[in-house]
């Protein structure tokens, strides 16, 4: 198989299982473990596209994706820091985790 | 992402943040490999394992339900990557001719990049860091006594530095 189909395949196979597990687990731990493993499809997906696509002979700036994942890995990083500390503070609040007990704005 | 407990899940977790770094490393990005590994495998894995203790989530774990949300969820899930993988097939980008040879020497040209072309973005990210570090203290702080939110507002950002 072709490299980048399969450097696509996997991330494809990445995203999926993160969405499944954002969409079906009830720990809110989970659904970000969930998110973080969707963003890595993406950065999978750059660095894939930034090693075998055809930009190199193009005039585009050839590290382009590279800095790109660069970039994404901090803002995932703070993303994964504040989430987790929203999660401890919602369980201080509420005493539970479970996303689907926290219906207190339901309408 | 099936397991039961959750301790066991952040593990499966770690397993596959340090497969995806040796698939970056094997795909020539030896910076972004290395940084996937510091960052993920080190950090973050530890913050979720931190937040799976401080929320008592490991114990019992949660019982097995086939709920018909998450057997919706589960057919989406399946759905999209049918989709996906029917995209990465039949598509032309996907399949080039020829393969490029392999980036050389990649590491100076990341610094040069950071450097010149990418200060401003690289500035940003840095304030953003320093903000999100902040906040993430006063959120996990709040609540507790409420004078410990001036410490924490005026310490973080010797934490921040890291």
């Amino acid at each position: 198989m072709n490299p980048l189909a399969g450097c696509l395949l996997v991330s494809a196979l990445l995203f999926s299982v993160g969405l499944a597990g954002a969409l079906t687990r009830r720990s809110a731990i989970l659904v970000l473990a969930g998110i973080e493993l969707m963003l890595n499809a993406a950065n999978l997906n750059f660095i894939a596209f930034w090693r075998y696509g055809t930009h190199i002979h193009s005039a585009a700036d050839p590290m382009t994706g590279l800095i790109f994942v660069i970039f994404s890995i901090a803002v995932a990083a703070a993303e994964a820091a504040v989430g987790l500390a929203l999660i401890l503070a919602i369980y201080r609040h509420a005493r539970t985790s479970d996303v689907s007990e926290m219906t207190e704005l339901q309408g | 992402m099936t397991l039961r407990r959750l301790v066991h899940c952040a593990l499966a977790l770690t397993v596959a943040f340090a497969g995806l770094a040796a698939l970056y490393l094997n795909l020539g990005a030896e910076f972004a490999g290395l940084a996937q590994l510091l960052v993920y495998v080190g950090a973050i894995a530890i913050l979720i394992v931190f937040a799976i203790l401080l929320t008592r989530g490991g114990e019992g774990g949660e019982e097995r339900s086939f709920s018909p949300a998450s057997l919706a969820g589960t057919a989406i899930a399946l759905a999209v990557f049918a989709v996906l993988a029917w995209a990465v097939e039949t598509s032309g980008v996907a399949h080039p001719a020829a393969l490029p040879p392999t980036p050389e020497n990649t590491m100076r040209e990341i610094g040069l990049a950071l450097m010149q072309r990418y200060v401003l973005p690289l500035e940003v990210i840095a304030l953003m860091l320093t903000a999100a570090m902040i906040g993430a203290v006063i959120l996990a702080l709040r609540e507790k006594r409420s004078p410990m939110v001036d410490g924490a507002a005026a310490e973080s950002p010797g934490l921040s530095g890291r």
